[in-house]
Protein backbone atom coordinates (compact mmCIF):
# COMPACT_ATOMS: atom_id res chain seq x y z
CA UNK A 1 0.00 0.00 0.00
CA UNK A 2 2.50 2.33 1.01
CA UNK A 3 6.28 1.80 0.11
CA UNK A 4 9.84 3.49 1.50
CA UNK A 5 12.49 2.62 -1.18
CA UNK A 6 15.46 3.38 -0.16
CA UNK A 7 15.07 6.39 2.14
CA UNK A 8 17.71 8.50 3.15
CA UNK A 9 17.65 11.00 5.11
CA UNK A 10 20.38 13.69 6.35
CA UNK A 11 19.74 16.46 8.69
CA UNK A 12 21.47 19.61 7.71
CA UNK A 13 24.21 21.42 9.97
CA UNK A 14 22.57 23.85 12.43
CA UNK A 15 23.50 26.42 15.21
CA UNK A 16 21.84 25.53 18.10
CA UNK A 17 20.23 28.29 20.30
CA UNK A 18 23.64 29.12 21.96
CA UNK A 19 25.35 29.59 18.74
CA UNK A 20 27.21 25.93 18.81
CA UNK A 21 27.02 24.45 15.60
CA UNK A 22 25.29 20.95 15.31
CA UNK A 23 26.53 19.28 12.43
CA UNK A 24 25.23 17.37 9.74
CA UNK A 25 24.00 13.79 10.53
CA UNK A 26 22.56 11.10 8.65
CA UNK A 27 19.39 10.25 10.73
CA UNK A 28 17.93 7.63 8.02
CA UNK A 29 19.72 5.88 6.15
CA UNK A 30 18.59 3.71 2.83
CA UNK A 31 15.34 2.49 4.71
CA UNK A 32 13.18 0.48 2.99
CA UNK A 33 9.62 -0.89 3.58
CA UNK A 34 6.20 -1.98 2.45
CA UNK A 35 3.42 -0.74 4.45
CA UNK A 36 0.58 -3.16 4.23
CA UNK A 37 -3.02 -2.90 3.82
CA UNK A 38 -5.38 -4.24 6.54
CA UNK A 39 -2.39 -4.70 8.41
CA UNK A 40 -1.04 -3.01 12.07
CA UNK A 41 2.79 -1.83 11.92
CA UNK A 42 4.21 -1.43 15.10
CA UNK A 43 7.66 0.62 14.52
CA UNK A 44 9.71 0.23 17.53
CA UNK A 45 13.48 0.81 18.08
CA UNK A 46 15.91 2.98 20.69
CA UNK A 47 15.02 6.28 21.43
CA UNK A 48 16.81 8.67 18.96
CA UNK A 49 16.90 5.66 16.30
CA UNK A 50 14.92 7.81 13.80
CA UNK A 51 11.36 6.46 14.45
CA UNK A 52 9.57 10.35 14.06
CA UNK A 53 11.61 11.42 11.64
CA UNK A 54 10.38 8.35 9.61
CA UNK A 55 6.96 9.37 10.41
CA UNK A 56 7.42 13.08 9.58
CA UNK A 57 9.60 11.88 5.86
CA UNK A 58 6.07 9.65 5.61
CA UNK A 59 4.22 12.53 5.93
CA UNK A 60 6.22 14.77 3.84
CA UNK A 61 7.07 17.19 7.08
CA UNK A 62 10.97 16.44 6.13
CA UNK A 63 12.16 15.60 2.57
CA UNK A 64 14.06 12.89 2.16
CA UNK A 65 17.64 12.76 1.05
CA UNK A 66 16.99 10.29 -1.67
CA UNK A 67 14.71 7.40 -1.97
CA UNK A 68 11.17 7.72 -3.00
CA UNK A 69 7.48 7.04 -1.45
CA UNK A 70 4.90 5.05 -3.37
CA UNK A 71 1.29 5.18 -2.00
CA UNK A 72 -0.64 2.80 -4.43
CA UNK A 73 2.10 2.54 -6.71
CA UNK A 74 1.65 5.90 -7.01
CA UNK A 75 5.44 8.17 -6.58
CA UNK A 76 4.29 10.84 -3.86
CA UNK A 77 7.98 12.03 -2.57
CA UNK A 78 7.34 15.36 -4.10
CA UNK A 79 3.81 15.56 -2.72
CA UNK A 80 3.80 18.60 -0.08
CA UNK A 81 2.00 17.61 3.44
CA UNK A 82 -1.41 18.80 2.39
CA UNK A 83 -1.50 16.89 -0.65
CA UNK A 84 -0.37 13.61 1.07
CA UNK A 85 -3.16 14.26 3.43
CA UNK A 86 -5.92 14.47 0.74
CA UNK A 87 -4.49 10.87 -0.83
CA UNK A 88 -4.96 10.10 2.46
CA UNK A 89 -2.13 9.53 4.53
CA UNK A 90 -2.37 11.18 8.46
CA UNK A 91 -0.48 11.45 11.46
CA UNK A 92 -0.98 11.98 15.56
CA UNK A 93 1.87 13.86 16.11
CA UNK A 94 4.07 12.69 19.11
CA UNK A 95 3.98 16.42 20.92
CA UNK A 96 0.62 17.83 19.32
CA UNK A 97 0.62 21.91 18.39
CA UNK A 98 -1.88 23.78 20.99
CA UNK A 99 -4.15 26.96 19.10
CA UNK A 100 -4.78 29.62 21.31
CA UNK A 101 -8.57 30.23 20.07
CA UNK A 102 -9.27 26.93 18.36
CA UNK A 103 -12.08 25.33 20.05
CA UNK A 104 -11.83 20.87 20.08
CA UNK A 105 -15.19 20.90 18.04
CA UNK A 106 -13.76 23.31 15.26
CA UNK A 107 -10.19 21.14 15.32
CA UNK A 108 -12.38 17.77 14.91
CA UNK A 109 -14.41 19.32 12.49
CA UNK A 110 -11.30 20.29 10.49
CA UNK A 111 -10.08 17.38 10.52
CA UNK A 112 -13.32 15.38 9.26
CA UNK A 113 -13.15 17.74 6.47
CA UNK A 114 -16.83 17.79 6.72
CA UNK A 115 -19.51 19.22 8.52
CA UNK A 116 -20.22 16.97 11.18
CA UNK A 117 -22.59 16.93 14.25
CA UNK A 118 -22.40 17.81 17.80
CA UNK A 119 -22.91 13.56 18.20
CA UNK A 120 -20.47 12.75 16.27
CA UNK A 121 -17.58 14.91 17.73
CA UNK A 122 -18.43 13.54 20.38
CA UNK A 123 -18.00 9.91 19.55
CA UNK A 124 -14.49 10.61 18.46
CA UNK A 125 -13.63 12.08 21.69
CA UNK A 126 -15.31 9.32 23.99
CA UNK A 127 -13.15 7.10 21.59
CA UNK A 128 -10.27 8.51 23.14
CA UNK A 129 -11.80 8.87 26.91
CA UNK A 130 -12.56 12.68 26.79
CA UNK A 131 -15.93 13.24 28.25
CA UNK A 132 -17.01 15.10 25.32
CA UNK A 133 -19.66 17.38 26.47
CA UNK A 134 -16.99 19.07 28.92
CA UNK A 135 -14.44 19.53 25.61
CA UNK A 136 -16.34 20.71 22.72
CA UNK A 137 -16.24 23.91 23.67
CA UNK A 138 -12.82 23.89 24.96
CA UNK A 139 -9.81 25.69 23.70
CA UNK A 140 -6.38 23.37 21.94
CA UNK A 141 -4.49 25.90 23.97
CA UNK A 142 -2.38 25.67 26.96
CA UNK A 143 -5.72 24.85 29.33
CA UNK A 144 -5.32 21.33 28.43
CA UNK A 145 -3.23 18.96 30.35
CA UNK A 146 -0.88 16.87 28.06
CA UNK A 147 -2.64 14.11 28.21
CA UNK A 148 -5.97 15.15 26.94
CA UNK A 149 -4.12 17.05 24.39
CA UNK A 150 -2.25 14.07 23.24
CA UNK A 151 -5.88 12.23 23.47
CA UNK A 152 -7.42 15.40 21.17
CA UNK A 153 -4.88 14.86 18.78
CA UNK A 154 -6.00 11.37 18.36
CA UNK A 155 -9.55 12.04 18.08
CA UNK A 156 -8.16 14.35 15.13
CA UNK A 157 -6.61 11.40 13.38
CA UNK A 158 -9.65 9.23 13.58
CA UNK A 159 -11.92 11.96 12.56
CA UNK A 160 -9.39 12.55 10.04
CA UNK A 161 -10.04 8.67 8.97
CA UNK A 162 -6.74 8.31 6.69
CA UNK A 163 -6.33 4.93 4.94
CA UNK A 164 -2.74 4.88 6.24
CA UNK A 165 -3.09 6.40 9.82
CA UNK A 166 0.28 6.89 11.51
CA UNK A 167 0.65 7.39 15.47
CA UNK A 168 3.93 8.67 17.01
CA UNK A 169 3.75 7.30 20.78
CA UNK A 170 0.19 7.53 21.37
CA UNK A 171 0.60 6.10 24.66
CA UNK A 172 3.01 9.20 26.09
CA UNK A 173 1.34 10.97 28.51
CA UNK A 174 -1.98 8.92 28.68
CA UNK A 175 -2.65 7.38 32.10
CA UNK A 176 -3.03 3.52 32.33
CA UNK A 177 -6.79 3.56 32.46
CA UNK A 178 -7.00 5.47 28.83
CA UNK A 179 -4.29 2.96 27.69
CA UNK A 180 -6.61 0.12 27.94
CA UNK A 181 -9.35 1.74 26.22
CA UNK A 182 -6.61 3.57 23.29
CA UNK A 183 -6.07 -0.39 22.78
CA UNK A 184 -9.41 -1.02 22.02
CA UNK A 185 -10.05 1.83 20.05
CA UNK A 186 -7.34 1.37 17.11
CA UNK A 187 -8.24 -1.89 17.16
CA UNK A 188 -11.85 -0.87 16.64
CA UNK A 189 -10.72 1.89 14.43
CA UNK A 190 -8.62 -0.94 12.64
CA UNK A 191 -11.22 -3.52 12.23
CA UNK A 192 -14.02 -1.36 10.78
CA UNK A 193 -11.63 -0.51 7.80
CA UNK A 194 -10.07 -3.80 6.33
CA UNK A 195 -9.04 -1.74 3.73
CA UNK A 196 -6.77 0.75 5.46
CA UNK A 197 -3.22 0.60 7.34
CA UNK A 198 -2.51 1.67 10.89
CA UNK A 199 1.15 1.98 11.76
CA UNK A 200 1.64 2.85 15.20
CA UNK A 201 5.25 3.95 16.44
CA UNK A 202 5.55 2.54 20.02
CA UNK A 203 7.43 1.33 22.81
CA UNK A 204 5.09 -0.42 24.52
CA UNK A 205 4.83 -4.53 25.03
CA UNK A 206 0.83 -3.88 25.10
CA UNK A 207 0.67 -1.85 21.79
CA UNK A 208 3.16 -4.68 19.99
CA UNK A 209 0.43 -7.13 20.98
CA UNK A 210 -1.81 -6.09 18.74
CA UNK A 211 0.76 -5.94 15.96
CA UNK A 212 0.76 -8.07 12.86
CA UNK A 213 4.15 -6.99 12.20
CA UNK A 214 6.58 -5.30 13.99
CA UNK A 215 10.03 -3.22 12.86
CA UNK A 216 12.80 -2.11 14.90
CA UNK A 217 14.96 0.74 13.53
CA UNK A 218 17.70 1.44 14.69
CA UNK A 219 20.60 4.31 14.23
CA UNK A 220 18.36 4.67 10.69
CA UNK A 221 18.41 1.82 9.23
CA UNK A 222 16.20 -1.14 9.29
CA UNK A 223 17.54 -3.64 12.16
CA UNK A 224 14.89 -6.10 11.37
CA UNK A 225 11.46 -6.96 10.92
CA UNK A 226 8.80 -9.66 10.77
CA UNK A 227 5.17 -10.64 12.06
CA UNK A 228 4.43 -10.25 15.80
CA UNK A 229 4.96 -14.13 16.77
CA UNK A 230 8.48 -14.04 15.38
CA UNK A 231 9.17 -10.82 17.03
CA UNK A 232 7.88 -10.37 20.51
CA UNK A 233 10.66 -13.20 21.53
CA UNK A 234 13.56 -11.30 20.14
CA UNK A 235 12.84 -7.90 21.83
CA UNK A 236 13.59 -9.46 25.31
CA UNK A 237 10.71 -7.48 27.37
CA UNK A 238 11.89 -6.96 30.83
CA UNK A 239 9.88 -7.01 33.68
CA UNK A 240 9.84 -4.20 36.32
CA UNK A 241 12.62 -4.46 39.15
CA UNK A 242 11.18 -6.38 42.30
CA UNK A 243 7.46 -6.98 41.03
CA UNK A 244 6.90 -7.65 44.56
CA UNK A 245 2.74 -7.18 45.00
CA UNK A 246 2.09 -9.68 42.77
CA UNK A 247 0.22 -9.51 39.70
CA UNK A 248 -1.08 -6.00 40.44
CA UNK A 249 1.90 -4.50 40.53
CA UNK A 250 2.96 -6.16 37.37
CA UNK A 251 -0.63 -4.69 36.37
CA UNK A 252 -0.25 -1.15 37.27
CA UNK A 253 3.49 -1.18 36.11
CA UNK A 254 2.60 -2.70 32.54
CA UNK A 255 3.09 0.64 30.80
CA UNK A 256 6.27 1.02 31.99
CA UNK A 257 7.97 -2.26 30.39
CA UNK A 258 10.02 -1.61 27.87
CA UNK A 259 12.50 -2.67 25.68
CA UNK A 260 16.15 -3.16 26.78
CA UNK A 261 19.00 -2.26 25.38
CA UNK A 262 20.21 -5.75 24.54
CA UNK A 263 16.55 -6.26 23.29
CA UNK A 264 17.04 -4.15 20.29
CA UNK A 265 21.21 -3.70 19.55
CA UNK B 1 -39.47 46.67 27.20
CA UNK B 2 -43.14 46.39 26.32
CA UNK B 3 -44.22 44.39 23.49
CA UNK B 4 -45.51 46.74 21.95
CA UNK B 5 -42.44 48.71 21.95
CA UNK B 6 -40.18 45.92 21.32
CA UNK B 7 -41.95 45.46 17.63
CA UNK B 8 -42.71 49.28 16.55
CA UNK B 9 -40.82 49.72 13.53
CA UNK B 10 -37.78 51.81 13.16
CA UNK B 11 -37.95 54.46 10.64
CA UNK B 12 -35.21 53.72 8.08
CA UNK B 13 -35.82 56.21 5.63
CA UNK B 14 -32.33 57.66 6.22
CA UNK B 15 -30.60 54.08 6.51
CA UNK B 16 -29.10 53.24 2.36
CA UNK B 17 -27.59 50.40 1.46
CA UNK B 18 -23.90 51.03 2.45
CA UNK B 19 -25.18 51.98 5.71
CA UNK B 20 -27.35 48.99 6.34
CA UNK B 21 -24.34 46.51 5.45
CA UNK B 22 -22.25 48.44 7.53
CA UNK B 23 -24.50 48.01 10.09
CA UNK B 24 -24.37 44.46 9.99
CA UNK B 25 -20.61 44.27 10.08
CA UNK B 26 -20.43 46.48 13.15
CA UNK B 27 -23.62 45.68 15.49
CA UNK B 28 -24.62 42.29 14.09
CA UNK B 29 -27.84 44.01 13.12
CA UNK B 30 -30.29 44.71 10.44
CA UNK B 31 -32.24 47.92 10.55
CA UNK B 32 -35.77 46.31 10.20
CA UNK B 33 -35.23 43.72 13.02
CA UNK B 34 -33.33 45.20 15.56
CA UNK B 35 -34.70 44.60 19.24
CA UNK B 36 -34.81 47.42 22.06
CA UNK B 37 -33.59 50.64 22.36
CA UNK B 38 -31.62 51.84 18.92
CA UNK B 39 -30.09 55.08 18.13
CA UNK B 40 -28.22 55.53 14.62
CA UNK B 41 -25.87 58.17 13.98
CA UNK B 42 -24.66 58.56 10.60
CA UNK B 43 -22.65 61.50 9.18
CA UNK B 44 -22.97 63.53 11.93
CA UNK B 45 -26.37 63.46 12.81
CA UNK B 46 -29.05 61.22 14.12
CA UNK B 47 -30.62 58.75 10.82
CA UNK B 48 -32.79 56.67 13.91
CA UNK B 49 -33.71 56.25 17.07
CA UNK B 50 -36.20 54.42 19.07
CA UNK B 51 -36.56 54.35 22.80
CA UNK B 52 -37.94 51.46 24.79
CA UNK B 53 -40.11 51.26 28.02
CA UNK B 54 -37.09 50.68 30.71
CA UNK B 55 -34.08 53.07 28.05
CA UNK B 56 -34.38 56.02 26.89
CA UNK B 57 -31.98 57.62 24.61
CA UNK B 58 -31.86 61.99 24.47
CA UNK B 59 -29.86 64.07 23.22
CA UNK B 60 -27.36 66.04 24.83
CA UNK B 61 -28.02 69.87 24.67
CA UNK B 62 -24.35 71.09 25.59
CA UNK B 63 -22.39 68.99 23.04
CA UNK B 64 -22.79 66.21 20.27
CA UNK B 65 -23.81 63.02 21.50
CA UNK B 66 -26.62 61.06 23.74
CA UNK B 67 -27.42 60.02 26.95
CA UNK B 68 -28.55 56.30 27.58
CA UNK B 69 -31.06 55.94 30.60
CA UNK B 70 -31.80 52.42 31.87
CA UNK B 71 -34.25 52.40 34.74
CA UNK B 72 -33.14 50.36 38.05
CA UNK B 73 -33.90 47.22 37.58
CA UNK B 74 -34.30 46.56 34.10
CA UNK B 75 -33.45 42.80 33.03
CA UNK B 76 -32.43 41.58 29.58
CA UNK B 77 -32.73 44.28 27.29
CA UNK B 78 -30.47 45.41 24.41
CA UNK B 79 -29.32 49.03 23.29
CA UNK B 80 -28.17 49.37 19.73
CA UNK B 81 -25.68 52.95 19.19
CA UNK B 82 -23.66 52.52 15.88
CA UNK B 83 -22.19 54.85 14.00
CA UNK B 84 -21.82 55.08 10.52
CA UNK B 85 -19.73 57.32 8.46
CA UNK B 86 -19.85 57.56 4.89
CA UNK B 87 -18.87 60.85 3.59
CA UNK B 88 -15.13 61.68 3.02
CA UNK B 89 -13.28 64.56 5.25
CA UNK B 90 -16.19 64.30 7.80
CA UNK B 91 -15.08 64.61 11.36
CA UNK B 92 -17.15 63.36 14.35
CA UNK B 93 -17.47 63.77 18.14
CA UNK B 94 -19.45 62.86 20.00
CA UNK B 95 -19.94 62.25 23.36
CA UNK B 96 -22.09 59.37 24.75
CA UNK B 97 -23.08 59.05 28.42
CA UNK B 98 -24.43 55.27 29.72
CA UNK B 99 -26.66 55.45 32.69
CA UNK B 100 -27.18 52.28 34.12
CA UNK B 101 -29.76 51.85 36.70
CA UNK B 102 -29.33 49.72 39.73
CA UNK B 103 -30.04 45.90 39.39
CA UNK B 104 -30.00 45.83 35.51
CA UNK B 105 -28.46 43.70 33.12
CA UNK B 106 -28.26 44.62 29.94
CA UNK B 107 -26.51 44.21 26.64
CA UNK B 108 -24.97 47.08 24.76
CA UNK B 109 -23.91 47.45 21.26
CA UNK B 110 -21.81 50.33 20.28
CA UNK B 111 -19.41 50.76 17.62
CA UNK B 112 -18.41 52.72 14.06
CA UNK B 113 -17.81 51.90 10.88
CA UNK B 114 -16.53 53.94 8.34
CA UNK B 115 -16.70 53.96 4.61
CA UNK B 116 -14.35 56.11 2.60
CA UNK B 117 -14.67 56.67 -0.62
CA UNK B 118 -12.94 60.32 -0.93
CA UNK B 119 -9.21 61.29 -0.48
CA UNK B 120 -10.07 62.76 2.77
CA UNK B 121 -9.47 62.14 6.23
CA UNK B 122 -12.92 60.34 7.90
CA UNK B 123 -12.56 60.57 11.90
CA UNK B 124 -15.18 59.41 14.06
CA UNK B 125 -13.76 60.05 18.00
CA UNK B 126 -16.43 58.62 20.51
CA UNK B 127 -16.03 59.52 24.21
CA UNK B 128 -18.34 57.06 26.33
CA UNK B 129 -18.61 57.43 29.93
CA UNK B 130 -20.44 54.51 31.79
CA UNK B 131 -22.04 54.96 35.59
CA UNK B 132 -22.85 51.46 36.41
CA UNK B 133 -25.08 51.66 39.69
CA UNK B 134 -24.97 49.39 42.31
CA UNK B 135 -25.20 45.33 41.40
CA UNK B 136 -26.03 46.30 37.67
CA UNK B 137 -24.30 44.33 34.92
CA UNK B 138 -23.38 45.26 31.48
CA UNK B 139 -21.97 43.09 28.59
CA UNK B 140 -20.74 46.49 26.20
CA UNK B 141 -19.55 45.25 22.34
CA UNK B 142 -17.82 47.56 20.39
CA UNK B 143 -16.50 46.94 16.86
CA UNK B 144 -14.87 49.12 14.62
CA UNK B 145 -14.73 48.90 10.86
CA UNK B 146 -13.13 50.66 7.85
CA UNK B 147 -13.50 50.17 4.57
CA UNK B 148 -14.12 52.48 0.87
CA UNK B 149 -12.11 52.98 -2.42
CA UNK B 150 -10.61 55.96 -1.25
CA UNK B 151 -6.76 57.02 -0.30
CA UNK B 152 -8.68 59.01 2.42
CA UNK B 153 -7.49 58.04 5.85
CA UNK B 154 -9.95 56.61 8.48
CA UNK B 155 -9.31 56.97 11.75
CA UNK B 156 -11.54 56.40 14.91
CA UNK B 157 -10.12 57.36 18.19
CA UNK B 158 -12.02 56.28 21.52
CA UNK B 159 -11.96 57.29 24.51
CA UNK B 160 -13.67 54.97 27.27
CA UNK B 161 -14.56 55.82 30.80
CA UNK B 162 -16.30 52.92 33.12
CA UNK B 163 -17.18 54.01 36.57
CA UNK B 164 -18.16 50.64 38.20
CA UNK B 165 -20.41 50.96 41.45
CA UNK B 166 -20.69 48.26 44.42
CA UNK B 167 -20.66 44.55 43.19
CA UNK B 168 -21.21 45.51 39.99
CA UNK B 169 -20.29 43.54 36.69
CA UNK B 170 -19.04 44.43 33.07
CA UNK B 171 -17.86 42.55 30.30
CA UNK B 172 -16.17 44.85 27.26
CA UNK B 173 -15.33 43.23 24.11
CA UNK B 174 -13.68 45.75 21.58
CA UNK B 175 -12.73 44.88 18.40
CA UNK B 176 -11.35 46.38 15.69
CA UNK B 177 -11.85 43.98 12.50
CA UNK B 178 -10.34 45.86 9.45
CA UNK B 179 -9.51 48.55 7.65
CA UNK B 180 -8.52 51.24 10.26
CA UNK B 181 -6.06 53.65 9.01
CA UNK B 182 -4.56 55.02 12.56
CA UNK B 183 -6.82 54.18 15.98
CA UNK B 184 -5.98 55.66 19.57
CA UNK B 185 -7.86 54.23 21.98
CA UNK B 186 -7.83 55.21 25.38
CA UNK B 187 -9.82 53.21 28.38
CA UNK B 188 -10.09 54.32 31.95
CA UNK B 189 -12.26 52.10 34.48
CA UNK B 190 -12.71 52.77 38.17
CA UNK B 191 -13.88 49.76 40.21
CA UNK B 192 -15.62 49.78 43.82
CA UNK B 193 -16.08 47.30 46.54
CA UNK B 194 -16.55 43.77 44.41
CA UNK B 195 -17.27 45.17 40.98
CA UNK B 196 -15.72 42.70 38.80
CA UNK B 197 -14.72 43.99 34.73
CA UNK B 198 -13.48 41.55 32.15
CA UNK B 199 -12.07 43.24 29.15
CA UNK B 200 -11.30 41.59 25.70
CA UNK B 201 -9.73 43.22 23.09
CA UNK B 202 -9.46 42.22 19.76
CA UNK B 203 -7.35 43.73 16.85
CA UNK B 204 -5.88 43.07 13.30
CA UNK B 205 -3.99 45.71 11.71
CA UNK B 206 -2.75 45.50 7.82
CA UNK B 207 -1.19 47.93 5.18
CA UNK B 208 0.37 50.75 7.05
CA UNK B 209 -2.34 51.13 9.73
CA UNK B 210 -1.28 52.23 13.19
CA UNK B 211 -3.14 50.97 16.39
CA UNK B 212 -2.67 51.77 19.91
CA UNK B 213 -4.54 50.97 23.22
CA UNK B 214 -3.98 52.38 26.30
CA UNK B 215 -6.02 50.98 29.31
CA UNK B 216 -5.91 52.20 32.81
CA UNK B 217 -7.85 50.22 35.50
CA UNK B 218 -8.06 51.54 38.83
CA UNK B 219 -8.98 48.50 41.32
CA UNK B 220 -10.02 50.55 44.35
CA UNK B 221 -12.50 48.24 46.40
CA UNK B 222 -12.24 45.52 48.31
CA UNK B 223 -12.81 41.96 46.53
CA UNK B 224 -12.70 44.03 42.95
CA UNK B 225 -11.29 42.62 40.54
CA UNK B 226 -10.11 42.82 36.41
CA UNK B 227 -9.54 40.35 34.08
CA UNK B 228 -7.51 42.24 30.42
CA UNK B 229 -7.25 39.82 27.26
CA UNK B 230 -5.39 41.45 24.48
CA UNK B 231 -5.68 39.22 21.22
CA UNK B 232 -4.22 40.98 18.18
CA UNK B 233 -2.70 40.05 14.56
CA UNK B 234 -0.11 42.65 13.02
CA UNK B 235 0.34 42.31 9.71
CA UNK B 236 2.16 43.87 6.70
CA UNK B 237 3.78 47.34 7.72
CA UNK B 238 1.35 47.67 10.44
CA UNK B 239 2.11 48.93 14.07
CA UNK B 240 0.39 48.26 17.06
CA UNK B 241 1.08 49.44 20.98
CA UNK B 242 -0.72 48.02 23.86
CA UNK B 243 -0.32 49.65 27.19
CA UNK B 244 -2.47 47.97 29.85
CA UNK B 245 -2.13 48.93 33.57
CA UNK B 246 -3.49 47.78 36.53
CA UNK B 247 -3.57 49.64 39.71
CA UNK B 248 -4.65 47.56 42.50
CA UNK B 249 -5.78 49.83 46.08
CA UNK B 250 -7.00 47.70 47.74
CA UNK B 251 -8.02 43.50 48.51
CA UNK B 252 -8.42 42.58 44.91
CA UNK B 253 -6.91 40.44 42.45
CA UNK B 254 -5.90 41.76 38.22
CA UNK B 255 -4.64 39.78 35.59
CA UNK B 256 -3.46 40.98 32.49
CA UNK B 257 -2.73 38.82 29.31
CA UNK B 258 -1.58 40.05 25.89
CA UNK B 259 -0.90 38.15 23.17
CA UNK B 260 0.23 39.13 19.55
CA UNK B 261 0.48 37.56 16.21
CA UNK B 262 3.54 39.06 14.04
CA UNK B 263 3.35 38.49 10.45
CA UNK B 264 5.27 40.64 7.78
CA UNK B 265 7.45 43.71 8.14
CA UNK B 266 4.85 44.73 11.23
CA UNK B 267 5.95 46.22 14.81
CA UNK B 268 4.19 45.26 17.99
CA UNK B 269 5.22 46.90 21.38
CA UNK B 270 3.73 45.24 24.23
CA UNK B 271 3.75 46.64 27.72
CA UNK B 272 1.61 45.49 30.31
CA UNK B 273 1.77 47.03 34.03
CA UNK B 274 0.91 46.30 37.05
CA UNK B 275 1.10 48.53 40.27
CA UNK B 276 -0.14 47.41 43.97
CA UNK B 277 -0.44 50.39 46.40
CA UNK B 278 -2.21 47.76 48.82
CA UNK B 279 -0.52 44.64 50.61
CA UNK B 280 -3.77 42.32 49.48
CA UNK B 281 -3.64 43.68 45.95
CA UNK B 282 -2.70 40.08 43.67
CA UNK B 283 -2.06 41.48 40.55
CA UNK B 284 -0.67 39.45 37.34
CA UNK B 285 0.50 40.55 33.65
CA UNK B 286 1.60 38.25 30.83
CA UNK B 287 2.38 39.31 26.99
CA UNK B 288 3.83 37.33 24.53
CA UNK B 289 4.37 38.06 20.53
CA UNK B 290 5.25 35.94 18.01
CA UNK B 291 4.60 34.86 13.97
CA UNK B 292 2.50 31.57 13.67
CA UNK B 293 3.92 28.46 15.01
CA UNK B 294 5.02 26.48 12.17
CA UNK B 295 4.32 23.33 14.20
CA UNK B 296 0.43 24.87 13.73
CA UNK B 297 0.73 25.16 10.32
CA UNK B 298 2.02 22.05 9.78
CA UNK B 299 -1.08 20.12 12.16
CA UNK B 300 -3.05 21.61 9.83
CA UNK B 301 -1.67 20.58 6.75
CA UNK B 302 -1.70 17.44 8.03
CA UNK B 303 -5.80 17.74 7.69
CA UNK B 304 -5.75 18.27 4.51
CA UNK B 305 -5.45 22.53 4.25
CA UNK B 306 -3.17 24.42 2.15
CA UNK B 307 -0.67 26.61 3.69
CA UNK B 308 -2.54 29.37 3.41
CA UNK B 309 -5.73 28.18 4.84
CA UNK B 310 -4.16 26.99 7.57
CA UNK B 311 -2.76 30.37 7.86
CA UNK B 312 -6.12 31.85 7.72
CA UNK B 313 -7.48 29.63 10.14
CA UNK B 314 -5.32 30.00 12.59
CA UNK B 315 -5.57 33.58 12.87
CA UNK B 316 -9.32 33.79 12.67
CA UNK B 317 -9.29 31.30 15.83
CA UNK B 318 -6.79 33.49 17.81
CA UNK B 319 -9.25 36.53 16.88
CA UNK B 320 -12.26 34.37 17.53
Amino acid sequence: MLELKHITFDAPASKSADGREIPGKRIINDFSLDIEQGKITVITGPNGGGKSTLARLIMGIEKPTSGRFLLDGEDITEKPIDERARLGIGYGFQTPARFKGMKVRKLITLASGRKISTNECNEYLSAVGLCSGNYLQREVDKSLSGGELKRIEIASVLARNPRVAIFDEPEAGIDLWSFDKLIDTFLQFHHAQPDHALVIISHQERIMQIADRIVVIKEGQLDREGPREEMMPTLMIRMPQNPTCGMAAVETTIGQWSLTEEGVR
Amino acid sequence: MSEIQSQSALDQSQIDDITSAMLGVIADMKASEVQGAVNIRKDGHLAARRNSENIVIETKTDVPGIDIKVKPGTIGEQVHIPVVLTETGLNDKVYNDFYIGAGSDVYIVAGCGIHNDGCETSEHDGIHRFFLEKGSKVVYVEKHYGEGSGSGDRILNPRTEVHMGENTQMEMVMVQIEGVTDTVRDTDCYLAEGAKLTITEKLKTSESQKATSNVKIELEGDSSSVQVISRSVAMDDSVQIFAPLVVGKADCRGHVQCDAIIMGNAKVRSVPGIEADSEDAQLVHEAAIGKIAGEQIIKLMTLGLSEEEAEQQILEDFLS
